[in-house]
């Protein structure tokens, strides 16, 4: 599946979406930083209700597919600006992490 | 074919700005198309290192050499250095204060994983002078 239809399919938020095509493999739920560049895999849609710039870059780092904000959290301007630069997918939804990470985890089995 | 050898700044301070280092040398071993996993690996040891520079050490410097075998990371700072680092190994320890943890940084997890995404990692480190972390990624 990719990152576009998992947007449509789940009606999440498109807040900054430069690469639709890439694939979606798994899912990470996490708002350690480190605890999620350790644990999360390439390819995994990452749930998070952090919204600052680092973000971006961990998403970067680790090859995610794509950001979800969960619960209603919207980037700020600066982790905006910085996802457009650096070509990540982030995208939100107002349902909790577990609904979210429920629903992603049937949408992938 | 002589190895490749690139240097950049990591500015101390302002934690927002953090992994700007890491960005570039990403895009760069992209390039020179390098297996994603291996690049992954280096990025994530890289960017963790590049945190704990501009948590601990108010920034430093990175020297990354890409070689035909492997990939060598080298993070200097002229912090404070590691008191304990058999401590500072374990994971969930943290020195690192409420902005850090605001951030979702702090978790004591950084050292920790520039060791499991590095195949190699020493670190130098003499309390009041400073801190070397010295990582190999392997490329094959």
């Amino acid at each position: 599946m990719t990152v576009k239809e998992l947007a449509n399919v789940m009606a999440l938020q498109e807040f900054c979406l430069p690469e639709p095509g890439r694939r979606v493999s798994g899912g990470y739920v996490g708002d350690l930083l480190s605890w999620v560049m350790g644990r999360a895999k390439a390819g995994d849609a990452w749930l998070t209700i952090m919204s600052n710039q680092n973000v971006a870059a961990v998403a970067l780092m680790t090859d995610a597919a794509c950001v979800v904000l969960t619960e209603g959290v919207v980037p700020d301007e600066a982790l905006l600006r910085r996802a457009q630069q650096q070509g990540i997918n982030l995208l939100g939804t107002k349902r909790s992490s577990f609904e979210t990470a429920a629903a992603l985890r049937k949408l992938l089995t | 074919m002589g190895d490749l050898k690139l240097t950049y700044q990591v500015d101390g301070g302002d934690l927002l700005q953090a992994g700007e280092a890491s960005s570039k040398m990403k895009m760069t071993l992209k390039k020179l198309d390098l297996p994603p996993e291996v690049i992954r690996k280096a990025s994530i040891c890289m960017y963790e290192g590049e945190i704990n520079m501009v948590i601990h050490a108010d920034g430093g410097h990175v020297e990354v050499v890409v070689g035909m075998d492997s990939i060598t990371i080298r993070l200097v700072d002229q912090g404070p250095g590691i008191p304990d680092v058999d401590k500072a190994m374990e994971e969930g320890f943290t020195t690192a204060g409420d902005v850090a943890r605001d951030l979702g940084f702090g978790a004591g997890m950084g050292l920790p994983n520039m060791k499991r995404y590095s195949d190699e990692m020493e670190i130098d480190t003499t309390v009041g002078v400073g801190t070397t972390v010295t990582m190999r990624i392997n490329i094959a």
